[in-house]
Parts: C-alpha cells; structure tokens; sequence
C-alpha cells in the first residue's frame, strides 16, 4: 500500500469570495479505504466534486494513476476508472435498478445508435448480454437482486443508496468516491453498507475514499481519515492518531465528550 | 407496486437472453405478430378509405416515434419537429426528381438528411434547457418554412414538388393498396429499430440525460453528445416518415408543414404517452381516429332535430374542432401520463382481479 492512486496537489476552490477549500493536499494509497470527515460545511463534498470533475478548482491538481485529470470533464474520468455516488440520491428515478447499473457500464459497451438497433444482426446482443452478465455479479454481491427489475425510484432510501453503489461499482472503477454511504440508514443498513464498502475494497480491489459522519465506521473501517475544517485540511493520519488529536476533538468530535464514538452530526 | 411485472405464475427466464426481449410476454409477442400479419390483409376487407387512414398513421407514427425519442427519453423538448417532417418530404423528393436517384433510396436518405439538419438545429439544445429550448427549437421551425418558400431548386417554392411512387424492381406502389405495405413495413422497421435502440446502449444513455443529467456524466455518458444525437435520431425518423408520406401523396407542398403539424406531434405524444414506445402507437391511432369518430359523430347530429337548426349545422365544423380541443384537455387532466400508462392500469387491474389489493 505505498504507491498512491490519486494525488490530490493544492487544491483551492472558491465560490466568490467564498473559500470553500484552500490548499489541500493528499494522497490515497492504492488499495485503501480513505475518509474524508469534518464539520458540516468544511469542504468536503467540494473536495468529492473537484476530484469527480463537477468542479475546477481554482488552483491546484488532482492526479489519479499518473496522470494530471484536474481539468477533464466528469465522463472521460469515468473511462479513467473513477466511479463515485451522491450525498443526495442520483438514481435515474424512472429505470428499472438493472437498467440503471447497465448505464455504468456505459463506457465498456461498444454498440451505439446504428448497431444497437441491429440488435440480433450486430455483436450488440452479445454484447449486451455479457455485460448484463457482470451487472448480475454485482447484484449478487450487493443482494439486490429481488428489486433488479423494480423502477428505481419506488425504492426505499437504504437500497436506493446500495443501487448507486451498485451502478458505481459497474463502471469497474479503480477508485470509488463514496459521499455519506450511510446517511439516513438505520443500524442494520449501516452494519451491512459497512461490510460491503469492505468487501469492495478487499474483494475487488477498488480504492474508496469516503465522506461520512458515523465516527463509529469511519474509524472501524478506514485506514487512513483526513479531516477538513473550513475548507483546510486540519490533519490526516491513521484513526486512532486522527481521534487523539486535540484539535480533531476540538473542532469535530466535541472537546467534553468522552466518548467519541456515540458524538455524531446533528444533521 | 414496484416490482410489479406483469409476468403470469411459473414464467420463469432461465437466460439473460429471455430477460432483455422486447415483448414481455409471449402472449404480447404472438398477439403483436398476429395483428401485424392481419393487418397485411388488411386492404382485402375494408375499404379504400381505412386504408388511408391507416397509411396516415404509419407515416405519423414514426415521425411521433422520433419525437418521442427527443421528448419524452432524452427529455428535450421540440417545437419544430413539423418542419422537419416537411423537410423529410422535399428532400425526398428532390433527391429524386434532381438527383435521380430510386425512391427506395431517396427514403432513408431523406432520413440522413434531415438528421443532419436536425443536429445541426439541435445544437443550442447541448447548452439550454426547458423554456429557452423550445423557443430555440420554435426559430428552427420557421427558418426551415422560410427556407422551403425561398429555396425553389430544392422545394420548388410556391409551386411545390413533385414526388415519384416508391418502386422497387419494376413494380410501382402507386396505389393506396400497394403503397399501404409500404407504410406498414416501414413503421414496423423504424418501430423495432425504436425498441431496439431504447434497449441497447445509447438508449439508456438517453434516459440517463433525462433521469439525471448530473450522475449520467459521472457514468461515462457524453451529455453534449447524446442530446445532440437525440435531435438527431428524432429528426431522422421525421425525415423518414415526411419521404414516405411525399412518396405517398405524390406532390409535396409547404403550408402543410406549419408550427401547427409541430404541436400536433406533440399531442400525439402526449396523449400516448410520453417515454413509451407503444404509447406513441396509440397516440398516433387516438389522433387520427378522433376526427373521423367526431365527422360520424355530426353524421348522426345531422339526422336528427338537431340538424334542423341552422346555427348547429353552420357551426358543425367548430364544433369538431372545439372537440378535439376538449379531448386533449380532458386527457392532460384525466391522464396526463398517456394512453400507454391507462392501458398499464387497466391490465394491473385484471391481474388481481377479484382481488383488488
């Protein structure tokens, strides 16, 4: 776990005069699990976004496998193996769960608007179908497979949130940028998109840099947690040093709380 | 009810293959096969006139299909897809008549064409959305009218021009019989190659634009793209139906091709409903049958005392076209989500029949 799959180099977003990050600097082992926390409003949704290329930073690079992506639009870093889920659920609302895990593999099919439509008379059936074949796979590990066909947005908000893990994990992403996987769900949810953010990591091999709020996950699982407070990075280091730091407490986790693990967001 | 399909007991898919069929039963399958063969013989049991209904419908319902495509899956909006049928119609026929070129070929090049041309209005549409499309797909439709009144070597001004018969090997479809297959071939070509298209790759990608157009580009999809080939592919089934109805009348003129054509494309849609294939089918069906109902409707009017008085008689044709007004706004009221969505309904309902829960 020493060589770094994304690099993130002084990066400094501003909206007007609002600083939403100033000078960040990180980088992400391959193979690890990396959060992001922080206090509401500290960035690190921004940082999502300037990595996942909805936004330009101001100045500064993201370097993901070598290579500078800080000004490529969001779809040809998806082709690069950068694949990540919204804070606010993105589903396309009215495709089936299959239909929308099949649009992440957009990127590996071949066949367009002229051999799509030869359906049985070009390599599209086949095509089709393999592809179809792998979104099973990832189904069958998401245990999503009673609502494959369901239109997705029916669904509750727990398994909306693993259908966007599951389209994201089509893409065969390298990277997977997760923002709040477990916001809004209840124990169980939580234990299970915590098991499965493992899985991912260790089964597939996919790097997860995470956003979430749940300390009690965040240090369970991560091996490494970076915290952003006004848009600075405060420190970065392993959960345990992360959750003694003085200023950690101080800005997060609540200086007069005991115990850290029960303090969560408000929201 | 999510899951709901309507799938009998026991029919179980046991391949990948069986899941991605077009029809969702075999029932449905053997029931479309089935009406389109009886439709084939259609010209041997009712007469001249149906038939031309019927050629009217094919060459609405792939222009409707095509609008459907950009309306109702990419969720752009078109204000200017009548001109582009009109421009279909002229550059079939003029391909034909100046280029000599057969008209089977004239037909899907008609369809290139005007893609080309619709693209290249559609190009606003990569950059605004909603209100200011329509207002920029609104200038389309009258610079395309203003083109087909100036530019006489291609539409032949005010005269109009003239369009050849499709013929194939000698064999000249000249009449509404023979031409009727046609027709019928044609929607049923560009109606699986809809099915076809909405089930592969780039058809998704449609529904991903409109779903959500933020996530679709974290997905890999291409928006500038997709909703530039979405005006495109909607254009393209424009020009196809705008040939083969040129190819059907024998003489192209511009007045049919007015801002009115666009909006009844639109109802057509609307109607059937936006986002489905056979909804688009049955909006075209609604909109052609209403005038001829209503026309039997004021038939049977007429008979009565009620053809007596002379402000009902005069006003007759208002009161069609009132009619047809009415029938639309009921339908936006009552259904606003179409035909398609209704016919959903009605099956749900006899799927759990007597059981209604």
């Amino acid at each position: 776990m020493t060589e770094s799959i994304l690099k993130v180099e002084n990066v400094s977003l501003a909206f007007g005069g609002v600083k939403a990050l100033t000078d960040v600097s990180f980088e992400v082992p391959r193979g690890s699990v990396f959060s992001i926390i922080g206090p509401n409003g500290a960035g690190k949704t921004s940082m999502l976004n300037c990595i996942s290329g909805r936004y330009q930073p101001n100045s500064g690079n993201v370097i993901f496998n070598d290579k500078i992506v800080t000004d490529l639009r969001p779809n040809d870093r998806a082709d690069l193996g950068m694949g990540r889920t919204f804070q606010n659920l993105a589903l396309f609302g009215h495709m089936s769960v299959l239909d929308n895990i099949m649009v992440g593999r957009h990127h590996l099919l071949k066949n367009n608007w002229l051999t799509g439509p030869l359906y049985w008379a070009s390599p599209a059936q086949k095509e089709e179908l393999a592809h179809r074949r792998y979104c099973e796979e990832i189904i069958d590990f998401l245990e999503i497979s009673h609502i494959r066909k369901s239109v997705a947005g029916t669904l509750s908000y727990g398994l909306r949130k693993r259908v966007e893990l599951a389209r994201a994990m089509a893409l065969k992403p390298q990277l997977i940028l997760l923002d709040e996987p477990m916001a809004g769900m209840n124990l169980e949810e939580k234990e299970d998109m915590a098991r499965y953010i493992l899985d991912l990591n260790e089964e597939f091999g996919i790097t997860v840099v995470m956003i979430e709020h749940d300390m009690g996950v965040v240090m369970d699982i991560s091996h490494q947690v970076m915290v952003l407070d006004f848009g600075k990075k405060l420190m970065s280091g392993l959960p345990d040093e992360v959750m003694a730091d003085p200023h950690v407490k101080r800005a997060y986790l609540g200086i007069e709380d005991d115990e850290e693990e029960t303090v969560k967001e408000a929201s | 009810m999510s899951s709901l399909s309507m799938r009998p007991c026991g029919d179980f898919r046991t391949s990948y293959k069986q899941d991605t069929t077009i029809f969702e039963t075999n029932t449905i399958r053997w029931v479309t096969i089935f009406t389109i063969i009886a439709l084939c013989f259609a010209p041997l049991v009712v007469d001249g006139y149906f038939i031309t209904l019927l050629i009217q419908i094919s060459y609405l319902g792939i222009a409707a299909l095509g609008l459907n495509i950009l309306v109702g899956y990419t969720g752009q909006i078109s204000l200017g897809h009548g001109a582009f049928f009109g421009f279909g119609a002229f550059a079939s026929a003029w391909l034909n008549t100046s280029l000599h070129i057969p008209v089977f070929l004239c037909i899907p090049l008609a369809g290139f064409l005007t893609m080309g041309v619709g693209m290249m209005f559609g190009a606003p549409a990569a950059r605004i959305k909603g209100l200011y499309l329509a207002i920029a797909t609104l200038a389309s439709q009258f610079i395309i009218e203003d083109f087909f009144a100036r530019a006489e070597w291609f539409s032949g001004g005010a005269a109009g021009s003239m369009a050849d018969p499709v013929s194939l090997f000698g064999f000249a479809f000249d009449t509404d019989q023979s031409f009727y297959y046609v027709a019928l071939f044609s929607l049923v070509f560009m109606f699986i190659w809809g099915c076809n298209l909405m089930r592969s790759r780039d058809g998704r990608a449609f529904v991903a634009v409109r779903d959500h157009y933020l996530s679709a580009e974290i997905m890999g999809v291409k928006l500038n793209k997709y909703r530039l080939l979405s005006f495109g592919i909607s254009s393209f089934y424009a020009g196809i139906g705008g040939a083969l109805y040129a190819h059907y009348l024998g003489y192209v003129s511009a007045e049919g091709f007015t801002i009115m054509m666009s909006i009844q494309f639109l109802a057509m849609i609307i109607i059937g409903g936006l986002g489905s294939i056979k909804g688009t089918l049955m909006g075209v069906i609604f909109m052609v049958f209403l005038p001829e109902v209503l026309e039997s409707g004021v038939g049977v009017m007429k008979m009565t005392d009620w053809g007596n008085i002379p402000m009902v008689v005069d006003g007759l044709a208002y009161i069609k076209e009132m009619a047809i007004g009415l029938v639309i706004i009921g339908f936006l009221i009552f259904e606003p989500e179409g035909l398609a969505h209704r016919w959903t309904q009605i099956k749900n309902y006899w799927k759990f029949y007597p059981f209604a829960y």
